[in-house]
């Protein structure tokens, strides 16, 4: 193992930093929220496999397969409902999905 | 070595580069092509990691599914993405300090932190080594076996979703000609064709 942990462990945490970032900075577009979450996914997938490679536990690697099973949901999910609110209201901003109460 | 070293550095500047162009990008498509090179380089990570039925599953599910789910979803809706950018600039700085405060707390924890020295012994599944058992065959095992039933509950998660998925967008619409087959069958000569007896001189 050439490549130390902590090397893929800041890689993770930038990841996911970028994630959190990229939730606030479109505000207003629920595709790349939704993207943006899959980026937070994946961040926390590669420190799972990180962890699980670098102290010799198969369990990590398991666990990330589940993580990956959810993100796969959560996008199906997530987009089928982005597209009835589409053809509901003609537009995907953020802001007015409140409106749809009741 | 220093190849490895190389192509981590390589591959991890290609997914963060691929990260910050996903969120900032102007056009969506290109948000989500640039998510599909930061899966696939990521996928690059775990080969170099040495799990590589996890990265070939990444590239599998996240690249040949989730990925071309997010491209199909964004070229299908007509969406005017220009109005959608408004207040970017207006967001921009409680979203950075919001990302930095995250990042340092993430990289402070990352500082001060050691992995006990017996924490390998207490493996839950040490890794068998990898001249006997390849990296797929051994997770194959555990998750057939010992973790069977998580292995059921992430197909049930699936299959829920699934069915989520078609029941929120599957729509009854009116007015569309379709073809009723057993009404096709079901249609008589008579109820089609009447044989009248005209008189001869006058029309009918």
């Amino acid at each position: 193992m050439a490549v130390a942990l902590g090397h893929y462990l800041t890689v993770a945490a930038i990841l996911f930093t970028l994630g959190i970032f990229g939730i606030f900075l479109n505000r207003k577009n629920v595709i790349i929220i939704l993207m943006s979450i899959e980026l937070m996914l994946l961040a926390v997938n590669i420190n799972l496999v990180a962890f699980s490679t670098h102290l010799d536990d198969l369990v990590g690697q398991v666990f990330a397969m589940f993580v990956l099973t959810v993100a796969a949901a959560e996008a199906a999910i997530g987009l089928a409902i982005l597209v009835v609110y589409f053809r509901n209201r003609g537009t995907i901003a953020v802001e007015d999905i409140n409106m749809m109460k009741g | 070595m220093i190849v490895q070293a190389l192509t981590f550095y390589l591959l991890a500047g290609v997914t963060l580069a691929s990260g910050v162009m996903v969120i900032s990008a102007r056009n969506p498509v290109h948000s989500v092509l640039f998510l599909i090179l930061a899966f696939f380089s990521s996928a690059g990570l775990f080969v170099l990691m040495g799990a590589e039925f996890l990265a070939m599953i990444m590239v599998i599910v996240y690249v040949g599914a989730v990925a071309v789910l997010f491209l199909f979803v964004v070229m299908m809706l007509d969406i005017n993405f220009a109005e959608l950018r408004q207040g970017f600039l207006q967001y921009l700085p409680v979203g950075g300090l919001v990302g930095l405060i995250m990042l340092v707390e993430l990289l402070l924890v990352l500082g001060g932190w050691v992995i006990q020295p017996q924490a390998t012994a207490v493996a839950a599944a040490p890794t068998p080594v990898i001249a006997n058992v390849s990296n797929t065959e051994a997770l194959g095992t555990l998750l057939y076996t010992r973790y069977v039933y998580l292995f059921q509950a992430a197909g049930m998660v699936l299959l829920i979703a699934m069915v989520g998925a078609i029941v929120l967008t599957l729509r009854t619409r009116s007015g569309v000609r379709k073809q009723s087959i057993s009404r096709q069958v079901s249609r008589r000569r008579d109820d089609a064709v009447e044989v009248k007896e005209v008189a001869p001189g006058s029309g009918i």
